[in-house]
């Protein structure tokens, strides 16, 4: 009695708790919403089967609990029930399944109005690169990274001369506008995580990773490390704010070109060859 | 040569003589013997009987104990974590030693504690009793497989006491941090981790070697693979899947401990770290995610497979009814092993491999839940209409059911690959895998040693403090992961020493954390009520009857119990039937042992098996 009443009121409790309690996903600020869907139809899903199984297990504890004098039931097999049981699954499963590779053929395609940001990620913090006016960014190589070439360009690359660098963790994007955030790191493995963007991915050293979304909402999120990275992963933070274009315009503005910060740091320089020739 | 042909013949002979006996056709014959009896091994002095014993159930009950040991050490870091986790204001933990901690919890739980427990724990008491053999089919070499267990076990510990202590890396030891500076233990305790994992495969080999051999070669005249019990199937397949993922996981360990000792480049690409340009260039930090988890989701089948196993007979015995579909079962088991091998990369969703993976290892996973679920299934079907007691295995494998139920419908969560996009990397994966290869096969071993336990001992564990146990255990930890599902539906990343005020986290998430915290606590020393059970009922226990639960299986035949080595006096069983025949109509009893001759049993209304 007490251990079907228990599972019963575990079941009961378990749908209580999910209605009830205060946690639940952030506001999204992203297109991908419709990843949210797919989740609330697998719960509705998956919760149908566990509220199911969890009260056909209570009442059998109740009703079918130890008596001396009864015997149970002989019936090694049931092939009928068997295989529906197993159609219903797979019925359920695919259920589960479509929705989530229709959104999934979404998430890794790209639209082509799609504008690039390079994130940049290393132990234990992140900057940003944007194409500049030619929308092209310029090809990068771990080895050229130094103090006057933070991200590593290659300087003979023309596309990388008006891209801007932006040697913060805060970056700045475009209400409405697809973005695909082009993912690097110079270390170990990062991923850049916006919980109210609802996408994820991981920084792999050597390759480029990507993927894109439509910011939703004006505000100012925090950017998370999502894939362990050593010590420092845990306060691994940064800042991204959707601006309406106006905003958007003026931070722009603010931001360097490498053509720039090349030009910046040879004066620095031919500065200090003046002081030692003196 | 001819020696053997005799023996046939004479075999055949007695046959026909025992046949020719009795008018009727003979319904007791079954096959004959295709092997001699096994010649044994007999200890001769203290080390070779309590030390370097060659006796299965003996190494069984060692590992078990090493496993359960290192478990401790595991639990014990559990409770560390989490009170840094509820508390980061008191300053508990530096950051790498939270990291060292985690990496440390995960890798004993599921390697040392799990694998070693059911495998070598369960595996070597179980299969040459339930098979019906006198011991292993290479006694000497699964000695071997235990002490190279045990020095694996050492390595590892031994990590905690070198220059920057143990390797923080997390327990998927992913490259490149696993090797390079920002990484706690990155030079000293990654290469001893590295070198314990290899010690264990290549001790596990050794036994698994022998489980297959001895399942295949070793079981009793009339003992089938269809009259197996699902215990024996879930252990073999699990050790064949054993076989075919660890080396994975070898090669993974020995290219990665040749990148950091000789400084070659399998798995590191040419990258800064600190600050300073490495010298390796052109290797693949996912390739070694790809070895990983073809080891890696195999081995949660490897834990899984022998749970099923187990939990499926003791559901059987306790409800004194037959199992619901064993055919069935025993497909989903092997179904369910040959799959494995084609889901692994749903733990890389996000990692960086080409996306259009993404396809095809969703469809796969979403396909393995349809034996799961049928296994599920023909568990609640085998409560219906049963008999079912209530004693503490059965209470178990019910904890079992509801916990197992939900880590796996969260699975289809994460196995859907968009789905799995804003969850993964969040405390809903470490809420999905404590609930479903943590908590639900714990269960079982529990129920699994109170069963069992009155085999090894002769004595029975206290029924109270069994049940206390497992109240707080199971109410316990439902209530310790159930919630932390909602944790990752806000956001909160796993890894994280310290989460600070972030703004989209509630405060409420926090004082979360510390209800879980103060659960953990109470459920791990919930578990100290459970080691005096283990040790004190050896002594104090209640005495068993033969077969205290009125099982089929042969385990509980043997003419001695516990049972002595050789097992079973000297003559080997006879199997006449599987070991599910409970409340056959006609019967006397309501059980029928595998081994009791159908000439004694005539009326019971049996189905042929």
């Amino acid at each position: 009695m007490i251990v079907a009443l228990s599972i019963f009121l575990i079941t009961v409790g378990s749908i209580a708790f999910h209605f009830w309690s205060p946690w639940w996903w952030t506001e999204v600020a992203s297109n991908w919403g419709n990843m949210d869907d797919t989740i609330l139809l697998t719960f509705w899903i998956t919760g149908a089967v566990f509220v199911a199984i969890c009260f056909f297990v209570a009442y059998c504890v109740w009703k079918f609990s130890y008596k001396k004098e009864r015997r149970a039931e002989y019936k090694p097999e049931d092939k009928k029930l068997e295989s529906r049981l197993t159609w219903a699954t797979a019925i359920g499963v695919a259920a589960l399944l479509a929705p989530g590779l229709v959104v999934w053929n979404q998430y890794v395609t790209v639209p082509e109005n799609a504008y690039k940001v390079e994130v940049f990620a290393y132990q234990w913090g992140w900057k940003y690169r944007l194409p500049g006016e030619d929308g092209k960014l310029g090809k990068t190589d771990i080895k050229y990274i130094n103090d006057d070439n933070p991200f590593g360009l290659i300087i003979e690359d023309p596309n990388g001369k008006d891209d801007l660098l932006v040697d913060a963790d805060e970056l700045h994007v475009l209400k409405d506008r697809p973005v695909k955030f082009e993912l690097r790191t110079i270390d170990v493995l990062h991923n850049f995580y916006v919980p109210q963007f609802r996408g994820k991915m991981d920084m792999v050293p050597g390759i480029i990773t990507y993927y894109w979304l439509t910011p939703t909402r004006v505000g100012d999120f925090e950017v998370l490390c999502a894939e362990y990275c050593g010590t420092g992963h845990y306060a691994m933070r940064g800042r991204v704010i959707v601006d309406e274009e106006k905003d958007y315009k003026k931070w722009e503005a603010k931001q360097i070109t490498f053509e720039k910060m090349l030009a910046k740091s040879k004066k620095n320089d031919n500065l200090q060859l003046v002081k030692k020739e003196k | 040569m001819s020696d053997e042909q005799d023996h046939k013949l004479e075999a055949k002979s007695d046959y026909v003589a025992d046949a020719s006996s009795v008018s009727t056709p003979d319904i007791d014959a079954v096959p004959e013997a295709e092997l001699p009896d096994q010649e044994l091994y007999h200890s001769h002095s203290w080390w070779t009987t309590y030390v370097f014993s060659q006796d299965a159930k003996y190494i069984g009950i060692q590992y078990a104990l090493t496993a359960i040991g290192t478990g401790l050490l595991g639990l014990v870091l559990s409770w560390l974590m989490r009170i840094q986790l509820a508390f980061p204001g008191l300053g508990w933990l530096e950051p790498s030693s939270y990291y060292q901690f985690v990496t440390m919890h995960g890798m004993i739980m599921v390697v040392y504690l799990l694998t070693a427990l059911f495998l070598g724990g369960f595996g070597n008491l179980l299969i040459p009793l339930m098979c019906g053999a006198r011991d292993m089919a290479f006694p000497y070499v699964n000695m071997l497989s235990y002490w190279a267990f045990v020095v694996a076990v050492l390595v590892l510990l031994a990590s905690f006491f070198v220059p920057g202590g143990p390797t923080g890396a997390g327990w998927t030891l992913y490259p490149p941090q696993a090797i390079t500076a920002g990484t706690p233990g990155y030079n000293g305790g990654i290469i001893l981790m590295l070198i314990s994992l290899i010690l264990f495969v290549a001790g596990f080999t050794m036994g698994g070697l022998n489980y297959i051999i001895t399942v295949l070669q070793l079981r009793a005249r009339g003992m089938t693979l269809m009259r197996m019990p699902l215990t024996i199937w879930g252990i073999f397949t699990a050790t064949v899947l054993a076989m075919f993922a660890f080396p994975a996981l070898l090669v993974g360990c020995l290219m990665m401990t040749l990148d950091s000792l000789l400084g070659t480049s399998f798995f590191m690409p040419a990258m800064v770290s600190l600050g300073e340009t490495l010298t390796h260039e052109g290797g693949s930090p996912i390739l070694f995610q790809h070895l990983f988890w073809f080891f890696g989701h195999p081995e949660v089948y490897i834990v899984a497979l022998p749970a099923f196993g187990i939990v499926s007979d003791l559901l059987s015995v306790h409800s004194r009814k037959t199992i619901f579909g064993y055919r069935m079962m025993v497909w989903a088991i092997v179904g369910i092993g040959a799959l494995s091998f084609f889901v692994w990369a749903h733990h890389m969703y996000v990692s960086g491999m080409n996306p259009w993976f993404g396809f095809f290892f969703a469809t796969t996973t979403l396909i393995i839940a349809v034996p799961t679920a049928i296994k599920v299934y023909n568990w609640i079907l085998t409560l219906w209409r049963g008999n079912i007691q209530l004693s503490l295995p059965m209470l178990f494998s019910l904890g079992f059911i509801v916990t197992f139920l939900n880590g796996g419908l969260t699975g289809l969560f994460l196995g859907n690959v968009t789905v799995d996009v804003p969850l993964s990397d969040t405390y809903f994966v470490v809420a999905h895998f404590h609930m479903v290869m943590g908590i639900a096969p714990i269960l079982v071993i529990f129920g699994a040693i109170y069963h069992w336990y009155p085999l090894i001992t002769g004595r029975m564990m206290d029924e109270t403090l069994g049940k206390i146990h497992f109240w707080i255990t199971f109410l316990g930890s439902y209530a310790i992961y159930f919630p932390m599902h909602y944790q990752g539906f806000v956001g909160v990343p796993r890894r994280y020493f310290e989460i600070y005020d972030s703004p989209y986290i509630d405060t409420s998430t926090l004082l979360l954390n510390k209800f879980i915290t103060i659960a953990v606590l109470i459920v791990g020393a919930a578990q100290l009520l459970f080691l005096y059970n283990l040790f004190a009922s050896a002594r104090l226990g209640k005495k068993s009857e033969k077969n205290p639960w009125k099982a089929n299986s042969l385990e509980w035949q043997t003419p001695q119990m516990p049972p002595e080595h050789g097992n079973w006096g000297k003559e080997l069983p006879k199997v006449y039937r599987w070991p599910y025949d409970f409340s056959v109509p006609g019967a006397k009893e309501d059980y029928i042992p595998q081994n009791q001759p159908p000439s004694e049993i005539i009326g019971a209304k049996v189905e042929k098996t």
